[in-house]
């Protein structure tokens, strides 16, 4: 099937030849970083995380997409899933590919990295981190490139692969949890120390995930003949509209913990900072007030059901839920977490440009994977429809 | 040439594993007959502890031998950089030191009086609990001990410090390095760094180096498991507090404030 | 299935696939450099009356790497500074103050051989290398 990615359209060339570019670009930044070290990135001692690990955050919750079309298609039998669930798997492919990518990259010795395999240490959050991401990787790949080679046969998938599309469904609720852990288990990171955590990075997963989700089916729609279909647009559309309003709802939880409280533990200083500016430092204020309102739109376009079931208007909701997650969760909840630092002073961050290029290049190696995999997909399911 | 992909693939997949497995059965095949010995010389103590005495420091007037002797023997760098600052021992001003341990009416010489600060080596230390490579561990006798050996710099351990005890090194730290000495390494770019209670002189006898600098006896070290040592005697008899105790950690630093 | 007329393409995959692992073989050749001579020269081996090393000749030529590995987990994770020698003479377990005391000219000696068989023990980003040397 792997031929199929090898002839395509003139547009398919060029979008790979600009992901290639990017690629290049990244990898003769990471060439530099190595040579540097971690001081050409805008990270610091006491934000001594950034862009790179808010991504990796971030990309987790992307590729819950996979789980949210194989659930209702497995468990509740939702038919119109079928013709798109190997569509969220190959985004969850590319989306964990990615977030390993974006802890290599944050490594300060990378060459060490098998240190995680030769050392295996159960106590660390990072370990059983590794674990299940991995595991998800394995399991969707499997599963997504099976099912799609039994298609290109046309003859019905074994039976294993139900048996791991079963046992992918708690393992997609396992990735969000343990990378939660990472954050929610640290005394002293008090923006990060709350057991709503795993509930939030849940929450948004199945928000953020799922909005790519439908934006990707509606880009397959319009440069293929495979058409994902009106109605299971809407219903990804309708768990999106779920997912975000309970994801700005824990949000608000915080906030009035916080602000309700009114005790330093509770995260009152970082959402200060995030939202208000602490101690005349003010750098992502305009950010997270565009999250806000972005947010907002989203909630807008979704709940309305005139506006949820018309395309433009979906596009427009799940480019906003994407974004306004992306900026919370791939940026204020990270970098949010060092502000203030232990000494309660502000050390801000801003990543530099060699950081966005190299966080360029691993996204455009995630969409190239993506792309290929698409174009076999789409193309099979274009001669078999 | 008819070989099925399964087929391949399980091949393919065997000698994937093999070359994983290589490593792993070299690194348990280790001897490990030890053949060394603990010097005899060495200080040895169940749970080593530090006291920082507030009232004998003359840091304000400009005294930094505690600082100055650490970073030398260490060879830690110094980086003007407050960015890519890299610092074993410094002093903080109490409402920085001790967030949330003091009022808006506090005596003004307190609120600014600089205080010691180094890592905890806390008796449940949260850096040694997310450390993904056991770079970071426990010693028997409590120190928080690096093993540079090991570190693959991924900062969980700096995101799990709540003192700001760890520094990494952004960059390569030997140019910043004033006067190398000549029989303790260095780190290089990419790796986590911190206090280490001055193991290695503890392992041959010696006090602490801030210790033994510290022209104004402002700083103990000794034993808090062992009734007769400095510190305890000095914990039994003083009002001394920890950073954040509030957090679980146990640190084993204490203060003495006045 | 692969296909028959896949075959020469494999194979050719696979030929470009070698040359590229086997780089470090065809990019020495020619080279052929002579056997090292590592020095055994420096004022601490002179002073000795004994010219012998921590352990017999062909066991530290042989396993040195593995020893130090060792010498490193003992010191670093057990607190154990002394080496008790095959012998029983004891040693200060260090790599700079132990090994590169007696073996001040490491140019002359470490790099000899690990040049010659084409190691790089990164070791030296944070060890301090004797001055004679830089
Ligand atoms: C007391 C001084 C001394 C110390 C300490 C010492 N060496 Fe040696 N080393 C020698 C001498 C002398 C020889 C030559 C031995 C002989 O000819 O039998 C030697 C030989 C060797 C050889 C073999 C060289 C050859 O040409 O075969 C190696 C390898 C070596 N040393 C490595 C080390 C390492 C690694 C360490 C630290 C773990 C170390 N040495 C510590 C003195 C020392
Ligand atoms: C007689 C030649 C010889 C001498 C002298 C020698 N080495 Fe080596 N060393 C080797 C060889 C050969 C290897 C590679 C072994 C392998 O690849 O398995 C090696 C490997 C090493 C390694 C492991 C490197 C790695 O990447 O695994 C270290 C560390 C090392 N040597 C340290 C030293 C030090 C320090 C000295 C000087 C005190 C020294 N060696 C002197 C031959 C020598
Ligand atoms: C990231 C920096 C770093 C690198 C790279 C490094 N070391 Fe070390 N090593 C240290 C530090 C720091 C200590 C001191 C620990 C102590 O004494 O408490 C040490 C201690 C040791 C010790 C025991 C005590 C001593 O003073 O020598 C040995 C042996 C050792 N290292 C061997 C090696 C070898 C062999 C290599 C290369 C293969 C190596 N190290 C690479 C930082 C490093």
């Amino acid at each position: 099937m792997l031929n199929k990615a090898l002839s395509g359209s003139k547009g398919y060339w060029s979008w790979v030849v600009f992901l290639l570019i990017l690629i290049g670009l990244g990898f003769a930044c990471y060439l530099w970083q190595l040579n540097k070290g971690l001081t050409i990135t805008g990270m610091s001692r006491d934000v001594s995380w950034g862009l790179y690990i808010g991504q990796f955050t971030f990309l987790v919750g992307v590729a819950a997409s996979a789980v949210m079309v194989v659930l209702p298609y497995y468990l509740h039998n939702v038919k119109v899933f079928g013709k798109i669930t190997v569509l969220g798997e190959f985004l969850a492919v590319s989306a964990i590919i990615m977030c390993m990518l974006f802890i290599f990259v944050d490594l300060g010795k990378p060459m060490r990295i098998l240190n995680m395999i030769l050392y295996p240490t159960p106590n660390s959050i990072m370990f059983w981190d590794m674990v299940v991401l991995s595991g998800y990787l394995l399991l969707n790949i499997v599963i997504g490139w099976k099912v799609l080679e039994c298609e290109h046969q046309s003859v019905t998938p074994p039976h294993w692969t139900k048996i791991l599309t079963y046992i992918s469904i708690p393992w997609a609720v396992s990735i969000h949890t343990v990378t939660a852990f990472l954050y929610a288990g640290l005394p002293g990171r008090h923006y990060w120390l709350t057991a709503i955590m795993a509930a939030r990075f849940l929450a948004s997963a199945f928000a953020s995930g799922p909005a790519l989700l439908i934006l990707l089916s509606y880009i397959v729609r319009r440069f293929s003949k495979f058409d994902p279909g009106k109605e299971a647009i809407q219903k990804l559309a309708a768990i999106v509209t779920y997912a975000m309003i309970v994801s700005v709802f824990f949000v608000g939880l915080e906030f009035f913990t916080a602000f309700y409280s009114r005790a330093p533990e509770h995260g009152m200083y970082t959402l200060q900072y995030l939202f208000a500016g602490l101690d005349g430092y003010s750098k992502l204020v305009p950010l997270m007030w565009l999250f806000a309102v972005l947010a907002v739109v989203a909630l807008i376009l979704l709940i309305n059901p005139k506006t949820r079931s018309n395309d433009s208007g979906l596009k427009i909701a799940c480019v906003a839920t994407f974004v306004s997650l992306w900026i919370e969760k791939g940026l204020g909840l990270v970098v949010g977490g060092f502000i203030p630092n232990p000494f309660e002073r502000v050390t801000e961050y801003a990543p530099t440009v060699p950081e966005v290029l190299i966080t360029l290049g691993v996204w455009a190696v995630g969409f190239l994977l993506l792309t290929i995999l698409y174009k076999i997909a789409v193309s099979v399911k274009e001669e078999t429809a | 040439m008819e070989i099925s992909r399964r087929h391949f693939l399980k091949i393919g997949g065997i000698c994937v594993l093999g070359l994983v497995a290589q490593p792993l059965v070299k690194a348990f095949a280790q001897s490990d007959v030890s053949k060394a010995s603990r010097d005899p010389k060495a200080l040895t103590g169940k749970k080593w502890g530090l006291v920082f005495d507030a009232t004998k420091c003359k840091y304000s007037e400009g005294c930094r031998e505690c600082i100055l002797s650490c970073h030398r023997t260490h060879n830690v760098p110094a980086i003007d950089d407050k960015k890519e600052e890299i610092k074993w021992i410094w002093a903080e001003p109490y409402e920085n030191a001790f967030p949330g341990q003091g009022h808006e009416y506090i005596a003004a010489e307190i609120k600014e009086k600089p205080f010691i600060v180094l890592c905890n080596h806390c008796t449940d230390p949260p850096c040694v609990r997310v450390c993904p490579t056991k770079a970071t561990f426990k010693r028997e006798d409590g120190i928080v001990m690096m093993d540079y050996h090991r570190c693959i710099g991924c900062r969980f351990c700096m995101a799990a410090c709540p003192y700001g005890a760890r520094s990494f090194n952004f960059k390569d730290p030997r140019p910043f390095i004033k006067e190398e000495n000549k029989e303790y390494p260095t780190r290089e770019k990419g790796v986590v760094e911190k206090c280490n209670f001055c193991v290695e002189r503890l392992d041959a006898g010696l006090m602490p180096a801030c210790v033994e600098a510290c022209p104004h006896k402002a700083l103990f070290f000794g034993d808090l498991e062992e009734p007769g040592s400095d510190v305890s005697k000095i914990l039994r008899s003083h009002y001394t507090i920890q950073r954040k105790p509030e957090l679980g950690t146990r640190p084993n630093v204490y203060y003495i404030i006045v | 299935m692969i296909r028959m007329r896949d075959k020469p393409y494999i194979i050719l995959g696979l030929v470009i696939f070698l040359g590229l692992l086997a780089f470090p073989f065809w990019y020495n050749v020619g080279k052929a450099s002579a056997a090292p001579e590592p020095s055994l020269d420096t004022p601490a081996i002179r002073q000795l009356s004994q010219k012998q090393c921590v352990e017999a000749r062909s066991y530290m030529r042989k396993s040195h790497m593995q020893l130090l590995n060792d010498w490193r987990n003992w010191v670093v994770r057990d607190g154990d500074r002394i080496y008790v020698a095959e012998n029983g003479k004891k040693y200060e377990i260090s790599l700079q103050n132990s090994c590169l005391q007696c073996h001040s000219n490491k140019a002359q000696f470490c790099d000899q051989c690990h040049n010659y068989v084409g190691v790089a023990p990164d070791c030296w980003t944070c060890h301090i290398e004797p001055e004679e040397n830089k």
